[in-house]
């Protein structure tokens, strides 16, 4: 299976009304320059878990701080997509910036399934700023007993 | 308003060895009137969650309630830990006046400034 690698949030991510703004903006380019892949457009990859068991496959999503209808989920030739943005809300916006570690934006995940799943069948809940996906698996990927009759 | 870095010491003090705690991810941000904290603790509900003050320190704990899923563990990128954090109190805020919410696993603390250091208008008398 392939999944998209989970990278951390820019630890750039300051706003220019930081109080060390001058001294960021520095370092900031010195590693912009070093590591061409390290930018302030990295995005956010929100973190993920994959579970299976006999009947389904979960996928579990962190996504602290969204509503519902924000989350979009596709399933799609096995693959499944979680995606959406994460607005900045008020609370981001007034005043002056102290700290600025949370990621506010766009983001997508992509889950390539372990096995077949039955898409009509699919259920996410949210809760806590967790989004719980259970695919359950179709009959003929289901592991089977066999029973053997020793004569 | 600065983060500590005292958990490891006091953990090492202790001599109990647990799991490591999650630092969460955070927000801080200062108005005329105080400040907006907001920390990232996916798992985590209103009664799951420990705020305190004690020496001028701001401790946020917060314990997860979700139970990792029964199955067999396919991919794993999430830390399963509770979150700590501790953050130094600026002396001009008013502990009394704290207030906290959680919502989506984001916990958001208004810290209110002493009503002595919030500016004011003075109004002129002729």
């Amino acid at each position: 299976m392939s999944i998209i690698r989970y990278q951390f949030p820019s630890l750039f991510h300051i706003t220019p009304s930081d109080r060390f703004s001058s001294l960021r903006e520095d370092l900031n380019r010195l590693f912009d320059a070093s590591l061409p892949s390290f930018s302030r457009e990295s995005g956010w990859n929100p973190v993920l878990d994959v579970f299976q068991d006999q009947d389904n496959v979960l996928v579990q999503c962190e996504l602290p701080g969204l509503k519902k209808e924000e989350i979009d989920l596709s399933l799609r030739d096995g693959v499944l997509t979680i995606s959406g943005e994460r607005k900045q809300d008020l609370a981001n916006k007034d005043g002056e910036a102290f700290r600025c570690e949370r990621y506010f934006g766009t983001f997508q995940r992509t889950v390539s399934l372990p096995t077949p799943v039955d898409s009509a069948q699919v259920k996410a809940v949210y809760q806590d700023g967790i989004l719980t996906i259970t695919l359950p698996k179709t009959e003929a990927a289901k592991p089977k007993q066999i029973e053997v009759n020793v004569s | 308003m600065n983060t500590l870095t005292k958990t490891a010491q006091n953990a090492a003090a202790s001599g109990v060895r647990r799991v490591p705690f999650v630092k969460p991810l955070a927000n801080v941000r200062e108005t005329a009137e105080g400040y907006v904290l907001q920390a990232e603790m996916p798992g985590v509900n209103k009664s799951g969650l420990e705020v305190s003050i004690e020496n001028g320190e701001l401790s946020i704990l917060g314990r997860r309630s979700d139970a990792t899923p029964s199955g067999q563990l396919v991919y794993r990128e999430s830390r399963a830990g509770d979150y700590q954090r501790t953050f130094e109190l600026d002396p001009t805020i008013d502990g009394e006046k704290i207030s906290a919410k959680m919502e989506q696993g984001i916990l958001t603390l208004t810290l209110p400034k002493t009503e002595r250091v919030k500016p004011r208008k003075i109004a002129i008398t002729d």
